[in-house]
């Protein structure tokens, strides 16, 4: 493990060891390089790096805070939980970080159009708050079925300006999402920009998705040198498909003493079927342009996912994480649909911090976790985003309408 | 040579282009797969693509993911469109089948017993839609070891080097996606598709086949004058929708359509 120089991967062709790559039509073979190469330039340009910045700074409000909860690290009763406060964004997660990446880049290559997909929303509420501030016309591909869940999140995007297509093909979630957006982008190459919501997708996607976010590890880092003296003895993430996970994992990698847990989303149970935890309970695919873990039946099939939270419905993971995985680097974990609203509740009326779903899975497994460790031991979680978009499921599971 | 090379070089010495259907297996059901491809053949098909459905079709349009939920709704798995190549060649050994597909089932079943099983079946080439050459180091070799002809796509964002990158690893025939997007949306500009095909024929002696956006006879036949293939799906598999309720009919009203086709085709030389 010692002698692996994380920042050698991927290669040139975008791959993480036998994962990752670009497995996409010819169609895209020319736009997706010219993407490569505009990120490869800009990506390390002064101009384009300061104007990141500055936006993170003014716009998103970044530094988000590392905080201390120290009411339920006492509850637990083993390590300090640090909460990374990516729920404090605007918008609300981690996720525009990376809208704000892409969105530079797409305004440098003179795109006039951005698209997405979506499946919680929050990704297409943070490419609409883009394309809005940026004057782009933006269209956002929804699974039916996510657009029930998720009905705050569309009002949101369709305020901001951006129009909302229903996808009903498939399992009408984030993958028939994805698949409605390629489509559209093959279609509109020459004036679109596909704005991919996580580290998926055919490189360069998964590396230039993990740069913008890397962003919350290279804080969580600073700030727990700065508050703490030291650094953490692990940290905890939701993986959907990874990006808020390898945001803040990627600039502790090289810290060997650092252990790291991506928490997926197990649904009713590993055991059930029914979840949504590639990592964990399915093998190795292609799909959606890259090489990586996916839920597939035995003939190739993709399967259809399951989970509370609409954006850990994915049957794929960022081929990083695949490759983090086999060689050990990370643990990962996962968490049921049960355990993750019992942490929604409890991180809630402990600390006065309502957690997304999706979040509320690695709280979770920080739950099982802390007690198990010394209480000077350092742990911190990624709040990847607030609750508020989650009421409605939440009050329903409880019979309450609102 | 494979079969596919022997078809095109009696089609070129007859002067004529190829007519290629193409048509997703088990679609609307299993049964109907086998005697579809021999009527198609007695209607004038040259060469039959067989697309292998897949839950995630990213390439395709409607029309073609439709295609593929009816027949996983009958659970068509890769086996079984491999038995089903088994079957039609029975009685048919000389027509070309390519499969059309994308890679995971593939992955799934292994690439080396892939290609033992697809060659044992009688399957001729393979088109992978999401399996460009930079990343099919591994298989092309099997395939070659095999007689299968690895199938590739050229589209109108193809640079001139990338033709040269893809020829280089193409067997069988080259296909040329003649519109930006994806299958069976928009009409293709024949000025433009001639000049892609000028570009692709100087760096290449394989056959070039134009599909994505031919969907009747008028344009079967104005592509047919300068290509060495014309490919039909699309048009096909909505024809198979409309009678999805009355499958022992699809043979027979898909080859009115094909023979539709050919003659137009065929009128014009
Ligand atoms: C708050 C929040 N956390 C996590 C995720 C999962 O995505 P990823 O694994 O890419 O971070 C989402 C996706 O919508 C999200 O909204």
């Amino acid at each position: 493990m010692t002698d692996i120089n994380y920042a050698d991967f991927p290669d040139a062709g975008g791959h993480f060891g036998p994962y990752g790559g670009r497995f996409i039509a010819e169609t895209l073979m020319g736009p997706v390089d010219e993407l490569r190469q505009a990120y490869e330039r800009y990506g390390q340009d002064p101009d384009f790096v300061a104007e990141f910045d500055r936006d993170l700074r003014q716009y998103v409000g970044r530094p988000s805070p590392l905080y201390h909860a120290e009411r339920w690290s006492r509850e637990l009763g083993g390590a300090q939980i640090y909460l990374k406060r990516e729920d404090l964004n605007h918008t609300g997660a981690h996720k525009v970080n990376n809208t704000i990446g892409q969105a530079l880049l797409a305004k440098r290559m003179g795109k006039r159009r951005v698209i997405a997909e979506t499946g919680a929303g929050q990704h297409g509420v943070a490419t609409a708050t883009v394309a809005a501030r940026f004057g782009l016309e933006c269209v956002i591909y929804m699974g039916e079925e996510d657009i029930r869940r998720q009905a705050i999140n569309v009002y949101r995007m369709r305020l901001l300006g951006a129009e909302v297509v229903p996808v009903t093909s498939g399992s009408r979630t984030l993958k028939d999402a994805m698949n409605e957006a390629m489509r559209d982008w093959v279609t509109t190459v020459d004036d679109t920009f596909y704005i991919i919501g996580t580290v998926a997708g055919p490189h360069p996607y998964p590396a230039m998705v993990r740069d913008f976010q890397a962003i919350i590890g290279r804080e969580a880092r600073e700030q727990c040198l700065q508050q703490t003296g030291r650094l953490p003895d692990a940290l905890v993430a939701c993986v959907g498909g990874g990006s808020n996970a390898i945001g803040l994992f990627h600039p502790f990698l090289e810290d060997e003493g650092v252990a790291m847990y991506g928490v997926e989303a197990a649904g009713e149970g590993l055991e059930s079927g029914c979840h949504a935890a590639p990592l964990c309970a399915g093998r190795p695919g292609v799909l959606h342009g890259n090489r990586t873990y996916l839920m597939e039946d035995n003939d190739g099939q993709i399967i259809e996912t399951h989970s509370i939270s609409a954006g850990l419905d994915y049957p794929g993971v960022g081929p990083e994480h695949a490759w983090l995985k086999d060689i050990g680097r990370v643990q990962y974990t996962a968490i049921t649909d049960d355990q993750a609203l019992a942490a929604f509740h409890t991180l809630t009326r402990v600390e006065g911090i309502m957690p997304a779903l999706e979040s509320s899975h690695a709280l979770a497994w920080a739950a099982t976790l802390a007690p198990t460790m010394e209480s000077d031991a350092i742990l911190v979680v990624n709040l990847s985003g607030r609750g508020d978009k989650d009421i409605h499921t939440v009050a329903a599971l409880e019979g309450i309408e609102v | 040579m494979s079969r596919i090379g022997a078809r095109f070089d009696t089609l070129k010495a007859a002067g004529r282009t190829a007519l290629i259907p193409f048509v997703t297996a088990g679609d609307p059901k299993p049964a109907v797969t086998v005697p579809l491809m021999h009527a198609m053949v007695a209607a004038g098909a040259d060469l039959i693509e067989l697309g292998v459905p897949f839950s995630d079709p990213m390439a395709d349009g409607p029309a073609i993911q439709l295609a593929d939920e009816r027949a996983l709704a009958h659970g068509v798995t890769l086996h079984q469109v491999l038995d089903m190549v088994r079957q039609f060649r029975e009685q048919d050994d000389a027509t070309p089948v390519v499969l059309m597909g994308y890679l995971n089932p593939i992955e799934v079943m292994g690439y080396a017993a892939f290609t033992d099983a697809a060659a044992a079946a009688g399957v001729d080439g393979v088109i992978t839609v999401d399996l460009p050459p930079e990343e099919a180091g591994e298989i092309l070799p099997l395939f070659r070891e095999a007689a299968i002809d690895p199938v590739f796509l050229l589209a109108p964002t193809s640079s001139r080097q990338r033709i040269e990158t893809v020829c280089a690893s193409a067997g069988g025939f080259v296909y040329y996606v003649s519109i930006k997007g994806v299958t069976g949306t928009r009409r293709p500009d024949s000025t433009e598709v001639q000049q892609r095909l000028a570009q692709i024929r100087a760096v290449t002696d394989l056959p070039v086949g134009v599909g994505f956006g031919i969907r009747d006879a008028e344009s079967a036949a104005r592509f047919a004058e300068f290509a060495d293939a014309v490919i039909v799906g699309s048009a096909l598999v909505n024809r198979i929708a409309e009678f999805a309720d009355r499958p022992d009919e699809i043979p027979q009203s898909v080859a009115a359509l094909l023979r539709e086709m050919r003659q137009a085709m065929d009128g014009d030389r």
